[in-house]
């Protein structure tokens, strides 16, 4: 063989063993990696428990309520399976809103409320003109939006609210 | 007619300078369309209403990173296997822009992510490995012009970016392995579009755009460096007094 294949393939075989490796590290690593744990996660004791972590979901339709002080607002954050009621004052983000994507960061308290400290909008991959989500919300086919890693198809249409 | 005619620096360099002013044409008529596809004839977002409009940078600069840099890698795997000069020198040349994709990508993306997210930066797995990205082609431009002697800072550089080349499809895929703040992706070769179409056609025109600048200016960088290296040599009087006239002022200046 000659010496430039010889080089050429200790590179491929060098690269190899550097992707096996750092795929066995991510695997290890895998929970630090995730941003967010879901409902059915923290339900499931998954999620840390006196520490604060960041849980994401989706908001539960017709959850949202402000409190009278004007800056506290209660929701529900869902995974479709389980659901999580939030507490959070402060100002929520432009994207915020019932049946999208959120990801918020707190704590579970004793009463099983999560005190989250930061609210994050997580926004879907779908971009349309306003018109076309409309004329797809009418003909019976809202728009999917995809939360979490595997997440199935998740229909994150907010009821009419007439 | 012989492929390997073009790798040898002599032969490319009037090449590349023959090459430039089409590429700088077609990046600049290219871009001229898909801003205008995409700041006018694109409609706004249902979610995001006018904000969105930053795909048309972010997600062209973000694509141009991460090609960059594999080509970068196969550049490496070259020089490394074949001992190309040529290659090292692409290499070299490439490694700004690269650079200068990833900056642009990031900060593009954090001028969106506060209106729409609510936080400039956060640490999830693709933004995080966008950064280490942009330590990747900084920490390759840092080490090959840390070493005096140009052979061996070819070496070590190509190593260090081939090594590297594994970040890629991490940030390509982070968002799938994980639970991540950044979105999937919304256009893909397996599964088309999740997009109106003028908003792709405006997204994709641009990327063609971006493409043609960097090899515009990846040709320019290469031509400088060829120079540069083979008059630290001595031995390039030969092939630099066969230059054109033209060439040759540019030399002298």
């Amino acid at each position: 063989m000659k010496a430039r294949y010889k080089r050429f393939m200790w590179i491929a075989i060098g690269l190899l063993v550097i992707a096996v490796a750092v795929t066995l590290v991510l695997r290890a690593f895998n929970s630090n990696l995730v941003f967010f744990f879901t409902p059915s996660e923290v339900a499931q004791h998954k999620a840390p428990q006196d520490r604060v972590f960041r849980l994401g979901g989706l908001v539960t339709a017709g959850s949202l309520q402000r409190q009278p002080d004007g800056l506290t607002v209660k929701f529900a954050v869902t995974d479709t399976v389980q659901t999580i009621p939030v507490s959070y004052t402060g100002i929520l983000p432009d994207l915020f809103k019932e049946g999208k994507g959120v990801v918020a960061q707190g704590k579970v308290g004793a009463d099983g409320v999560f005190r989250a400290s930061e609210v994050l909008a997580k926004h879907d991959e779908n971009y349309m003109p306003p018109e076309a989500a409309e004329a797809l919300k009418k003909a019976g086919h809202p728009i999917e939006g995809k939360v979490f890693a595997g997440q199935k198809a998740v229909v994150t249409q907010t009821p009419d609210k007439r | 007619m012989n492929i390997y005619k073009y790798a040898s620096p002599a032969t490319f360099y009037p090449l590349a300078g023959r090459l430039i002013p089409w590429f700088a044409v077609l990046a600049a008529m290219l871009a001229a369309v898909g801003l205008y596809l995409g700041l006018y004839l694109a409609p706004p977002d249902f979610q995001q209403g006018e904000v969105y409009r930053i795909i048309f940078i972010h997600v062209p600069t973000a694509w141009m990173a991460m090609i960059i840099y594999l080509v970068m890698a196969a550049y490496g795997v070259m020089a490394l296997s074949f001992n190309a000069r040529l290659s090292s020198m692409m290499m070299e040349a490439l490694a700004p822009t690269g650079a200068m994709f990833t900056v642009l990508a990031l900060w593009t993306g954090a001028l969106w992510g506060k209106p729409t997210w609510g936080a400039y930066w956060v640490w999830d797995a693709r933004m995080t490995s966008t950064l280490i990205l942009l330590f990747l082609y900084v920490g390759y431009i840092a080490l090959t012009h840390a070493i005096e002697d140009k052979k061996r800072a070819d070496k070590a550089g190509a190593l260090l970016v081939i090594v590297g080349s594994v970040n890629v499809p991490i940030i390509y895929f982070s968002v799938k392995w994980w639970n991540t703040l950044h979105q999937g992706a919304s256009v893909s070769v397996t599964s088309g579009s999740k997009m109106a179409s003028m908003m792709a056609l405006g997204m994709l025109v641009m990327a063609l755009a971006c493409w043609m600048y960097a090899i515009a200016v990846a040709l320019a960088r290469v031509r400088a460096i060829i120079i540069e290296r083979e008059l630290e040599n001595g031995g390039a009087a030969n092939w630099l007094n066969t230059l054109n006239t033209q060439d040759k002022r540019q030399l002298t200046r």
